[in-house]
């Protein structure tokens, strides 16, 4: 891979605090390496304001692998960036030209409130975790052996794929209606699809549709923005599926 | 006479943990809600204590510094967890399991923590799959298990190259339950600045609200520190950018002794270095290695036209490669343990067969193109063509290649740009895990009474080296399995303490050290970025507390990282201020700490005088370059006691290891 130095200019959302009003400031930066990950130009940028004297643009970030769900950011209008498939910490410069003007904001949604420049607020997802994203059963060890129940494999992978979701928020970021139901969709048909999760099924998807709607998250139009925009691929079908068993559950009278 | 007991059991190997949990205190249900428990750290091993501590009824304050205790850098281990269930029938054991373990850390970990580790691995699995943690199965329904480095067996469970992933989202899955009902007070976005004592006894922490910069006091009955290793003293490794060894070493700082600093991973299989603007380094599992093969071109004018750009890999001839591996540990091949392979890799490219077009040419091959056609074959013939054709083949072994590893390769192409279906991965070895640790008995507690360590913060079960697979393995036995009766035992004399209060004179001073440095940071007038500094500690220590490592170059890098500390604090500059949320300043509190840490690792390199696992000292080697242990002087555990940020100063406790159960013997892959 030949690698080779570009010079951009970006710009970016500062906003002091969750009360301050942002704006997008203007920077320059020159000789960015293209093998570079978008979060190191960044780390460049924030070496260059603070030998500047000036204070850095704070931005989530952590294992920069691809896989904490930590990092976000909405560049050139479109979550992580320009490329599928792939975190911002995954994209390279190598897709931007020299020249080039970068837009960065942070994730735009009411259910995920700005703290700092680029770090948003994320922790509804977790509450709505806490209420149902899990199966019951106490850290005792004491189960079952791990290979009596066999699980087909179509299922297993399936609960696996949907398993994958890193948390990141890019669904409900790209989502013209803010709504996390692919993020939901996802935890909910992991746990559907295992038989150790059927069992309370019907009460975990009623719980976290509940807590789903209290965050102020919005509805689903089946647009599939989110699908896109997913860095994990996490599949439509998931939200189709969570529809079905709530729709079971409600039935049920849950 | 040390001062460490290590409070090991009596009895076999075997019916140790058993008796020792027969007989150790209990707290009963209804006193368990008057007694306060905090846990730092929301990875593998703090997650599965968090939770298992709120079910049994504790009050539970858990703490983690990302936006969420999902994020916990467990989450990007790939590879997977070892168990001792045999269910590949290839001999597996609780005994080889046990022995794997303290063979691969060459003879430097306990016998009596690592066979606990082997007797719990099982329940882990189960445990897992209870939860709902989609492990990959095989057609028939039951689990899949594959091959990792320093074993001949298969043990290791996983999922595609997300075992880590899954087993953390399992364990946050625990911790959520408990939150939602109450039972755990999750502190997100929270750093732990210190650790608060009083009388002796482990009586709280002094946090730090990210958001806000307001600083907290939190009192507890037990203090459980989970917050992982201490990689990022290299600046470039695989480690999180925020992983950090703060609370480790606060603790260390107020009396707990710090054991083998110098046992670090030095990972084989990670994507190599593109520049001097980058911030971390990407593993490539080591699964990889069941699937691909290491090699360098024969010759180096070979090398030298793939550096600069004249030939490509796939044009080196079979009889041109040097499967070096494969070469000179038949027994083990490609998986040989992480401290042998990555040596290996560093001898070759020393000796100039390096392939990657960097500085320093560091680069080596991992090959994958004998598995592809071989895979596509056996997949071919299981759909009943008998004589596919060449396509066919290569185009199966791509799709059984993506099965396992598809994550893994899509993660490589979009760092290089290359397609590692079509041409060999360039990989060389980058700092992964740290061995070492807060030292702590038996029971994982630290010197400090009821200060607990667990997961890759203690230095309990790896000796000089750990083998993959493992440290999820250890995560989840110390959070789900240890820790509950071990805590649960010495919480059993706090019953009648009663609610501890933060209005001490203790909390108030921890406080005010917090605040005071904070505030020097704040005024700083300097003029250089926290990693600015973090950098040069980090080349420092690759150089000379790296792979090898030799008496000059420790005597130096104690001098250079003391000369360091002086120039950080006179001339780094932190914006911002303290009453928000200011990334700069968290940086710079971590970066003080590695940067003491750092000089401690070259003081236990240099008083070593041996080499073993991670440790290699390059005046102790045999004619064939192998390690060259010295046990009849260098057979202990080195428990450093802080004296002052000048390591120099740190005194030396030891703690001699005994192997009653496994004869011990020089490691031998070959």
């Amino acid at each position: 891979m030949a690698s080779k130095f570009i010079n951009i200019n970006l710009k970016i959302w500062r906003q002091k605090n969750a009360n301050a009003k942002g704006s997008l400031e203007s920077y320059k930066l020159d000789k960015v390496s293209t093998d570079s990950s978008f979060l190191e130009m960044l780390d460049q940028l924030n070496e260059q304001l603070i030998n500047e004297q000036k204070e850095s643009i704070a931005f989530d970030h952590d294992c920069r692998e691809g896989i904490c769900g930590m990092c976000s950011l909405y560049i050139n209008g479109r979550a992580h960036g320009p490329d599928t498939g792939t975190t911002t910490c995954q994209l390279h410069m190598r897709k931007f030209n020299d020249g080039d003007t970068i837009y960065v904001e942070p994730w735009r949604s009411r259910a995920f409130p700005i703290i700092k420049d680029l770090v948003v607020d994320r922790s509804a997802f977790d509450r709505i975790q806490q209420a149902g994203g899990f199966v019951s059963v106490n850290t005792s060890g004491r189960t079952m052996d791990a290979n009596a129940i066999p699980i087909p494999k179509a299922d297993a992978d399936k609960a696996f794929e949907a398993a994958a979701c890193i948390g990141c928020g890019a669904c409900v970021a790209t989502c013209k209606n803010g709504s996390a139901m692919l993020f939901v969709g996802a935890k909910v048909s992991q746990y559907a699809l295992l038989p150790q999760g059927r069992v309370e099924a019907q009460e975990r998807v009623v719980n976290m549709v509940r807590q789903m709607d209290e965050e102020g998250f919005g509805n689903c139009t089946n647009t599939g923005a989110c699908e896109i925009e997913c860095p994990k691929g996490i599949s439509l079908e998931n939200i189709a599926r969570m529809n079905r068993e709530f729709l079971f559950a409600a039935a049920k009278g849950k | 006479m040390s001062i460490l007991d290590s409070k090991i059991p009596a009895g076999h190997i075997s019916d140790k943990w058993t008796d020792h949990k027969n007989h150790l205190k209990l707290v009963a249900p209804n006193n368990r809600p008057k007694i306060d428990v905090i846990v730092v750290g929301t990875g593998l091993a703090g997650a599965s204590a968090a939770a298992s501590f709120g079910e049994m009824g504790y009050n539970v304050k858990a703490f983690c510094f990302q936006d969420s205790p999902r994020r916990a850098h467990s989450i990007a281990a790939q590879g997977g967890i070892n168990a001792a269930k045999n269910y590949q029938n290839d001999g597996d054991s609780v005994y080889r399991l046990f022995y794997d373990t303290i063979k691969g850390g060459d003879y430097r970990a306990r016998e009596a923590n690592v066979h606990r580790l082997a007797e719990v691995s099982g329940n882990i699995i189960d445990q897992c799959v209870a939860q709902g943690v989609p492990f990959a199965r095989e057609y028939g329904g039951l689990l899949d298990n594959r091959s990792f480095g320093g074993t001949q067996v298969q043990r290791t469970f996983y999922a595609a190259g997300q075992t880590g992933q899954q087993l953390l989202l399992g364990a946050y899955s625990a911790l959520s339950r408990q939150i939602g009902l109450g039972r755990v007070k999750m502190y997100h976005r929270h750093e732990m600045l210190d650790l608060v004592t009083v009388d002796g006894k482990a009586r709280g922490i002094i946090a730090r609200n990210l958001v806000t910069g307001e600083l907290e006091r939190h009192a507890a009955h037990a203090v459980i520190i989970a917050s992982g290793g201490y990689g990022n003293v290299y600046f470039l490794s695989t480690n999180a950018m925020g992983s950090n060894v703060s609370a480790a070493w606060k603790v260390h700082k107020r009396g707990a002794l710090f054991s083998n600093p110098c046992f670090v991973q030095i990972h084989p299989t990670c994507v190599p270095v593109h520049g001097t603007n980058q911030a971390k380094l990407t593993l490539m599992s080591e699964s990889l290695r069941n699937s691909g093969r290491i090699w360098v071109p024969m010759k180096k004018e070979d090398a030298e036209a793939i550096r600069k750009g004249r030939l490509k890999p796939t044009q080196i001839k079979e009889e041109d490669r040097d499967y070096y591996l494969e070469r000179r540990y038949p027994a083990f091949g490609n998986l040989v343990p992480r401290d042998v392979a990555s040596r290996a890799a560093k001898e070759r490219c020393d000796a100039g067969y390096g392939i990657e077009a960097n500085d320093t040419n560091e680069g080596v091959y991992l090959d994958f193109a004998t598995e592809i056609k071989s895979k596509g074959r056996q997949a071919a013939f299981a759909q009943g063509d008998h004589n596919p054709s060449e396509e066919k083949i290569i185009s199966m072994g791509k799709k059984w290649i993506e099965e396992k590893y598809g994550n893994l390769f899509q993660m490589y192409e979009k760092i290089t740009d290359d397609n590692p279906y079509e041409t060999p991965m360039k990989i060389y070895p980058a700092v992964h895990y740290t061995m070492g640790g807060v030292w702590v008995d038996y029971n994982l507690q630290s010197t400090i009474k009821g200060c607990f360590v667990a997961g890759e913060a203690n230095f309990s079960d790896h000796g000089a080296n750990r083998l993959g697979a493992s440290a999820l393995m250890q995560g989840l036995s110390d959070g789900y399995f240890v820790l509950p009766y071990t805590v649960s035992d010495y919480l059993a004399d706090e019953i009648r303490t009663g609610k501890i209060s933060t209005d001490s004179p203790e909390f108030e001073s921890a406080e005010n050290e917090v605040k005071n440095s904070i505030e020097k940071f704040l005024s700083n007038k300097g003029t250089k970025s926290v990693d600015f500094f973090h950098k040069r500690l980090g080349l420092i220590m690759w150089n000379k507390v790296g792979m090898g490592r030799n008496e000059q170059g420790l005597k130096e890098a104690i001098e250079e990282i003391g000369a360091l500390r002086e120039e950080f604090y006179l001339d780094v500059f932190v914006p911002g201020d303290a009453n928000e949320m200011n990334p700069e300043l968290e940086k710079a509190m971590r970066v003080a700490d590695l940067i003491e840490l750092g000089q401690l690792m070259a003081v236990d390199a240099l008083n070593r005088n041996e080499s073993c696992g991670g440790h290699f000292r390059e005046e102790y080697q045999d004619t064939e370059g192998e390690t060259l242990r010295d046990d009849e002087n260098f057979k202990y555990v080195a428990a450093w006691e802080y004296k002052g940020m000048d390591a120099k100063n740190s005194v030396l406790h030891k703690e001699d290891l005994n192997y009653e159960f496994i004869k011990i013997a020089a490691r031998n892959y070959k």
